[in-house]
């Protein structure tokens, strides 16, 4: 047994762990449930698997095939984004959609259906998922695509890594001229600010997306920066290269826990006020390497210690845009006057491709993600109430961010949920799923409790 | 090395070695004993860039098959000009102690159809006078232990065989180099407890490459055991014997 956490570093929980080494070996028979893991950058407990064994993907590095002429990578599923872009940015081609982290795996990626800046424009990383094999305990495999085996194509996409191991994908990478990103931040007042400059920097830019400063009230509620860019021309030359110690992932680390008393309410203000005024209020344009961009906390090494042993709780919803103005307001408000800030909080719209994923969270709207230090009860009862809030605002929440969405909630925001559970593979299972489906179980979940210091007492708590 | 044989290119280290290889554009000719697995590590070289990549499943304890190998591969990349030596076993000690057929198993591995293989190579080599032969050995060939002497024992006399060979080949500037890597964490040890001293197959691959490319004898990888082995072959034999290792 082995004690392992997710990015949230919580729950903290112990679990078996199995290294798979060929793509083609069969699945272990462990006798406990088992669950794909790749590099554990799920903030909850959907890459976990309390007192069952953990597939560790990382074995599985291997690429299978890249054709520079068309784009198509074919590789292993525990391949990261970043290895994809080593090899194919150099030739003119980037991920068609891409998280704020490079550090996750082609099969996470496809297990979450990730979503970026582009959203609006590209969709979700399933899109571009050509194809991938499926292995399920029963020894089958199958070859998945729109047009072949489609039901367990759509059932894996978003599917949580609970339908069988992906064992290699083919994904259609985007062509680019050179790696550089045309950037420009553009300063919002508030909340309907930003509804407003969102909205029209979808036209004519392909990445969008906004930090906010969490801690402003009243009328200015929702305020913050747009940044919105699209990849540079081939000929470019308006704007001298931003100089950025960043670009080239020689980062920082946080080497050790931070102790709980270096993030509180002044020094998370100050840290929101000095970013909000450093615009002095007016757009600004540059030209970046797509790193800074992309990956702007990847050059801080284990940026997720500065949470300290409790860890954080991530929240993650979108809500529709009929509802999204009132919703995010009072979801900002409840936030800020809870007295338990948000360090880092992102606005971003969501457009109407649809996803080839069943199980897929981004759907139209507008999506808020916010991080709060676990202090216990507090924060649980305030994460709890921005849950509450999404779900009257038809909205929901990303499984990938959370460690707490009640069984009601799931079921609220994944409809198809039934359809899916019968393409889940009876040796699968995950922390998360026996969360969010309280049935009977024929094992144990006595290895289910985390860290007792940081297992709150609160009864939202106890699923 | 431009045109490079890999032995045992399934292994972990094999695999971190090609792919560094791969990146540098070399030509490979890859030899594993499992077609599947060696099917995956020729495509992620070639995907990784390598000028070319070719391969054949071999169980190397065919000793009767080396000669027609090395002339494939010869054939294959027009010309060798270094040889990557990664193909063994760790074998169970406890298992040896009761079966000679268990210690022969390894040393027939280990260092018998090493010996078989550079033996051809060498005498290519010399006769066109250039080369690098990089062979995987291990700390556990400098003094024999009770917890894996068969093991120690050979990879030991692969040292000796090795430290021959590099004396018979320095005039015709033919480099051998042994590469004597700590605990890595490969398939081999997964089943050992991990510590500190625990390296990645990458690390070692890319100090095994600094060696090559340095044409150096032999190398501790990573180097700190350089000094846990003198202080290990320091101890007198007396007190050695005696010691719980």
């Amino acid at each position: 047994m082995k004690s392992l956490e997710s990015w949230g570093r919580y729950p903290r929980v112990e679990q078996r762990t199995h290294s798979l080494v060929w793509r083609t070996d069969a699945l272990p028979r462990e006798g406990t449930p088992l669950l794909p893991h790749g590099l554990g950058r799920s903030y909850g407990d959907s890459c976990l698997n309390a007192g069952g064994t953990l597939l560790l993907t990382a074995g599985l590095d291997r690429f299978i095939s890249f054709d520079p002429a068309t784009g198509v990578v074919r590789c292993e599923a525990g391949v990261t984004l970043d290895m994809i872009l080593r090899l194919a940015a150099p030739r003119g081609w980037f991920l068609p959609v891409t998280p704020g982290t490079k550090f996750v795996t082609v099969g996470g990626a496809i297990a979450n259906d990730v979503h970026g800046k582009n959203h609006h424009r590209g969709g979700t990383f399933g899109r571009y998922v050509r194809r991938f094999e499926l292995a399920r305990s029963d020894g089958s495999r199958r070859v998945c695509a729109p047009d072949e085996n489609p039901d367990w194509y759509g059932a894996t996409i978003g599917g949580l890594g609970l339908t069988g191991l992906v064992t290699w994908a083919e994904v259609q990478l985007k062509p680019i001229s050179n790696p550089y990103v045309l950037q420009e931040t553009v300063p919002f007042g508030n909340l309907d600010e930003f509804l407003v400059v969102a909205r029209e920097s979808e036209a004519d830019y392909e990445f969008t997306m906004a930090w906010v400063d969490c801690l402003a009230r009243g009328k200015k509620v929702g305020r913050g920066l747009l940044y919105r860019g699209n990849f540079a021309p081939p000929q470019f030359d308006g704007l001298p290269l931003a100089k950025s110690h960043l670009s080239h992932g020689v980062g920082l680390a946080v080497p050790m826990d931070m102790p709980s008393f270096c993030l509180n309410r002044l020094s998370v203000s100050a840290f929101n006020w000095l970013y909000y005024h450093r615009q002095n209020g007016k757009p600004k344009q540059r030209l970046t390497h797509y790193d800074p961009f992309f990956y702007p906390l990847d050059a801080i090494y284990g940026w997720n210690r500065i949470y300290g042993k409790r860890g954080f709780l991530q929240f993650q919803c979108v809500v529709p845009y009929a509802t999204a103005r009132d919703a995010l307001k009072e979801i900002l408000e409840r936030s800020s006057r809870g007295g338990l800030p948000s360090f880092l909080s992102v606005l971003k719209t969501f457009g109407d491709i649809p996803s080839p994923g069943w199980m897929s969270f981004p759907r139209q709207g507008v999506t808020l993600a916010m991080d709060f230090a676990n202090r216990g009860e507090k924060t649980w009862k305030l994460v709890e109430e921005l849950d509450r809030l999404t779900r009257e605002a038809g909205g929901a929440v990303y499984p990938a961010k959370d460690a707490r969405m009640s069984p009601e909630s799931f079921a609220a925001y994944f409809p198809r949920r039934a359809e899916f559970a019968r393409y889940i593979d009876p040796a699968f299972s995950s922390s998360f799923w026996r969360r969010v489906n309280p049935v009977a179980l024929p094992f144990s979940l006595e290895p289910e409790r985390g860290v007792a210091a940081s297992r709150p007492q609160s009864l939202l708590a106890i699923r | 090395m431009k045109k490079v044989l890999v032995l045992g290119a399934t292994s972990a280290i094999a695999q971190a070695t090609v792919r560094l290889l791969a990146a540098r554009g070399a030509s490979l000719y890859l030899v594993g004993r499992n077609a599947a697995n060696l099917d995956a590590v020729t495509k992620d070289a070639a995907t990784r860039g390598a000028a070319k990549v070719e391969s054949r499943a071999v169980d190397l304890n065919d000793f009767n098959a080396h000669e027609a190998l090395v002339d494939a591969a010869y054939a294959a990349l027009g010309g060798l000009d270094g040889v990557v030596l990664a193909h063994g076993v760790l074998g169970d000690q406890a298992e040896a102690q009761k079966s000679w057929a268990a210690t022969e198993a390894v040393l027939r591995t280990n260092f018998l159809s090493a010996v078989s293989l550079l033996t051809v190579l060498a005498n290519r080599f010399e006769a066109q006078k250039a080369g690098t032969m990089v062979v995987i050995s291990s700390v556990a060939g400098d003094r024999g232990r009770q917890s894996n002497y068969v093991y120690g024992a050979s990879k030991g006399a692969l040292n000796v065989f090795l430290q021959g060979l590099r004396n018979r080949l320095a005039k015709s500037g033919v480099a051998v180099v042994t590469v004597k890597p700590g605990f890595v964490d490969t398939p081999m040890t997964a089943h050992l407890p991990k510590n500190k001293l625990f390296a990645s197959p990458e690390k070692v691959a890319r100090g095994l490459l600094r060696a090559a490319d340095a044409r150096k004898n032999e190398v501790y990888v990573p180097g700190i055991w350089a000094l846990i082995m003198l202080i290990i072959r320091t101890i007198p034999e007396g007190m050695f014997k005696r010691m719980k290792l």
